[in-house]
């Protein structure tokens, strides 16, 4: 059944049991259906979807010789893959199919108006015609998939990502810009709830990593370039200043790490000798430089959760100041810690347990209001001296100390803009790497294979970091485990006689699926094009044409919405 | 019977396409005067395709998008934010209300809004009363504005013009300058105005050959302003003399693209 023959449409209405028929008037919907131009069967049906109703409609095929096929019933966004799947394995093209939504858009919405729904029922399927007799069979173009990953940033989080890769059977490449692996670890002291020495961790993931035949490591690497899509990226590396290499990728991980936020300017950071941050503190007690002290303050959300610019909570401090107060008190017992907080947000597995030890072991916490921030000066004695107003008691205290410590957030890498750019993919409001939606796809970016875990993505632990990292192992890996790959059929096309090459649809494409050709014309790379038909709406040229929207099967629908004849 | 104004919705699939079904599944109700046409993206939404279905005589046509920052083709929205400030001006010219075009941001969780939104829209088509091109009798006059608006937002300059507006907003334009959103505001405006204005001359003369002064009675503008048009329509081929009356030329229209 090719889509050139006369166009033989079938309509299937839904009762969906009383969501529809007990509102609308279903048959008489069915009457108005076939008398409209090219609908050669109408039936109704008391479950479309129901097994009954799918080979209903495959019957309707083959009885009817149907070349198009409309469900008018729930909505498309749920429904439209069941009914296409029944008219492919009916030998119609899934792409000669229609829907109308004649339940989540009119019965539910218009219950107490059965007529007027009625007349809208028959309008909605009226419009569904008029696109049907204009579809086009659309063919979904498969790609290879190259089973080699890309994994850009060697700390905690892309490691544990390559190997698991590498355990699958698959090539990775780790590339990461610093001398040596490790990344934010290789500073770190020890890991809270376990009190694990972060240098044990890391050594035991860095050996494992290097002893991987599958894995090549890349150090003193960036990323230069990105040109492909999913299955068939083309990436140029730079490794110091003059080698480039050329590396041929499937998938990319994403796993570049954070940085820590400086907080210059702020209770005397850089302007007292005693005033460091928690990171700073944290190699202190690596390298058992710390000098017993008497009295140290922890100010949390230092330069974090502000009003205006970073408004994010940075989720690992809270727990980093009673991990660290912990360690101090234990090494000098007598000192005396203080936590000043503003919320104290130890949430994860066993972490309230490591708050109510450091409380039984009398570390001081006090709530402080973002309205009423500490001071910290420098005392009479040449002490520090933090001055705090206490929310509990409704009073100003003052805390005479010789160690403050500033809790701060982490910050995106000073070249994420940059590598986004590269990628193509999206960074969130703070400058993080932005997933493709929060609950659905929380790994993946919007760009098809490429995806994101660890502090790239957002402040997080390295418990956090590691389940992230199994996880994006197991996304990147399904691609290049089926090894081909079906796309998106609905995307746009050009016709080269018309464009005028002026280059107006690449800058608006989001993806980058446009480029200019040899012959200074627009090209699509259709497995990169996504369909949102920007630029078929902007071509100055009206030379753009986008699949199964067109503009002429719009403004058909547009006009049987009005009533007009069909064209 | 009281008057039900017809409107055409063109929703994007991700954001408010879900929420008119949110709508629904929360059994929200709302007037059935809209009928909805479900694209991947608001950014699809063609001008031409807005005014000929205008032209047609729907009574209001509602573009729904994702909310800024949430377009599931992430600049999507803003292109069409673009298109319908632009489509705004046309109207404006045509002697169609501008308000019986409307854009909107609804979300997949908001379907309350949606079912506002339309009964809002709905309040306001019918105390605005019908389309004047609604039915089978249109108003002539306001029709050849739409059509004029329509040929325009067909025509390379305009979609270049527009196209263009939000890249040269945030790179500069093609000499690397900063162009601010009020300087390319006016730029538009008045391309706007000298497009709408050759279209509609166009559009007239292919009907029949007219001389400047019939012309500018027609549109009610300045003779000089029409001759200033018809210099450059000559020039590029859009127009021709068709006989000389008196003493005046009469043009006529010649097919476009020869």
């Amino acid at each position: 059944m090719g889509a050139n023959d006369e166009v033989r449409i079938g309509v299937f209405i839904c009762h969906c049991g009383i969501n529809i028929g007990g509102i609308v008037n279903v048959p008489k919907v069915v009457e108005y259906a076939k008398k409209l131009p090219d609908v050669v069967y109408a039936e109704d049906n008391l479950y479309t979807c129901s097994s009954v109703g799918i080979s209903k409609i495959k019957e309707g095929i083959k009885e009817h010789n149907l070349n198009r096929v409309i469900v008018a019933s729930c909505t498309p966004r749920t429904h439209e893959p069941l009914f296409r799947a029944a008219c492919e394995e009916a030998g119609v093209n899934k792409y000669l199919f229609e829907m109308a939504n004649i339940r989540d858009q009119c019965s539910w919405a218009h219950m107490h108006e059965p007529e007027k729904a009625t007349e809208k029922a028959k309008d909605l399927v009226r419009m569904a015609v008029a696109k049907a007799r204009k579809l086009k069979p659309q063919e979904e173009p498969e790609i290879d998939v190259t089973p080699s990953a890309l994994v850009i940033g060697g700390g905690i989080s892309g490691m544990t990502a390559a190997l698991c890769l590498a355990n699958q059977g698959f090539e990775v490449h780790i590339v990461e810009k610093e001398p040596e692996l490790g990344g934010m670890l290789r500073h770190l002291h020890k890991l809270y709830p376990t009190m694990q020495d972060a240098s044990e961790r890391l050594n035991q993931v860095v050996n494992a990593v290097k002893s991987n035949k599958r894995i090549k490591v890349l150090t003193s690497t960036v990323v230069k370039q990105v040109k492909g899509f999913i299955g068939n990226f083309r990436v140029t590396v730079e490794k110091g200043k003059s080698k480039t290499l050329n590396l041929e990728i499937g998938t990319i991980v994403v796993a570049t790490g954070a940085a820590n936020f400086e907080p210059i300017g702020m209770y005397g950071y850089k302007q007292f000798d005693n005033v460091i941050t928690q990171f700073q503190l944290e190699q202190l007690l690596k390298t058992r430089q710390l000098e017993r002290p008497q009295r140290v303050v922890m100010i949390q959300c230092v330069g974090a959760r502000e009003e205006k610019g970073r408004t994010y909570c940075s989720r690992i401090c809270c727990m980093t100041a009673i991990k660290n107060a912990t360690l101090i008190k234990e090494l000098f017992p007598e000192a005396e810690i203080y936590i000043l907080f503003r919320d104290l947000q130890t949430y994860g597995k066993e972490y309230e347990t490591c708050y109510l030890d450091a409380r039984s072991k009398f570390i001081q916490f006090i709530k402080y209001v973002q309205e009423r921030p500490p001071e910290v000066t420098s005392g009479p004695s040449g002490k520090l001296v933090v001055k705090i107003y206490d929310a509990l008691l409704n009073s100003e205290i003052e805390i005479p100390s010789d160690l403050v410590v500033l809790s701060t957030p982490l910050i995106p890498h000073e070249d994420t803009k940059e590598l986004s750019q590269i990628l193509k993919v999206s960074l969130g409001p703070h400058g993080f790497f932005f997933e493709a939606h929060v609950k659905l796809r929380p790994i993946d970016f919007a760009t098809d294979g490429i995806y994101v875990c660890g502090t790239a993505h957002s402040p997080k632990d390295t418990a956090e970091s590691v389940s992230q990292a199994f996880g994006v192992a197991s996304r990147a890996a399904i691609p290049m485990a089926v090894k081909r790959l079906r796309t998106e059929a609905i995307t746009a096309v050009v016709d080269e006689n018309l464009c005028s090459g002026c280059g107006t649809c690449v800058k608006l494409c989001p993806y980058g699926a446009i480029e200019k050709d040899e012959k200074g014309v627009a090209r699509i790379t259709q497995v990169v094009c996504k369909g949102c038909g920007v630029c078929a709406a902007s071509c100055p040229e009206n030379a753009i044409e986008m699949c199964h929207f067109t503009k002429e099967q719009v403004t058909a629908q547009a006009l049987a919405a009005l009533g007009r004849p069909f064209a | 019977m009281t008057f039900e104004p017809k409107i055409v919705g063109f929703l994007c699939n991700w954001c408010s396409y879900a929420g008119a079904d949110l709508a629904g599944v929360s059994r929200i109700s709302y007037p059935t005067n809209i009928r909805v046409i479900r694209l991947m993206c608001s950014g699809r939404v063609d001008p031409v395709i807005v005014l000929e279905t205008l032209a047609q005589g729907a009574d209001g046509v509602m573009v729904m998008g994702c909310h800024i920052g949430d377009c599931h083709y992430i600049t999507g929205n803003l292109q069409a934010e673009r298109k319908i400030d632009m489509l705004k001006k046309l109207l404006a010219r045509t002697g169609l209300e501008a308000e019986r075009l409307r854009l909107e941001w609804v979300s997949a969780s908001e379907g309350g809004r949606f079912a506002e939104l339309v009964k809002h829209f709905t309040d306001q088509l019918k105390k605005l009363g019908p389309s004047p091109l609604a039915g089978d009798k249109p108003d002539k006059n306001i029709l050849a504005g739409v059509l004029a608006a329509k040929a325009a937002a067909e025509d390379f300059r305009l979609r270049l013009l527009v196209g263009r507006e939000k890249t040269m907003i945030d790179d500069g334009n093609v000499y690397g300058e900063e162009v601010s959103e009020e300087e390319l505001d006016k730029v538009l405006d008045e391309i706007i105005d000298t497009e709408y204005v050759r279209n509609r001359i166009y559009l007239l003369v292919k009907n029949e050959p007219l001389s400047v002064k019939e012309l500018s009675k027609r549109l009610d503008l300045d003779s000089q302003m029409v001759l200033r048009h018809i210099v450059v329509m000559r020039r590029r081929g859009l127009i021709t003399v068709d006989r000389v009356e008196r003493t005046s030329p009469l043009y006529t229209a010649l097919e476009v693209g020869q």
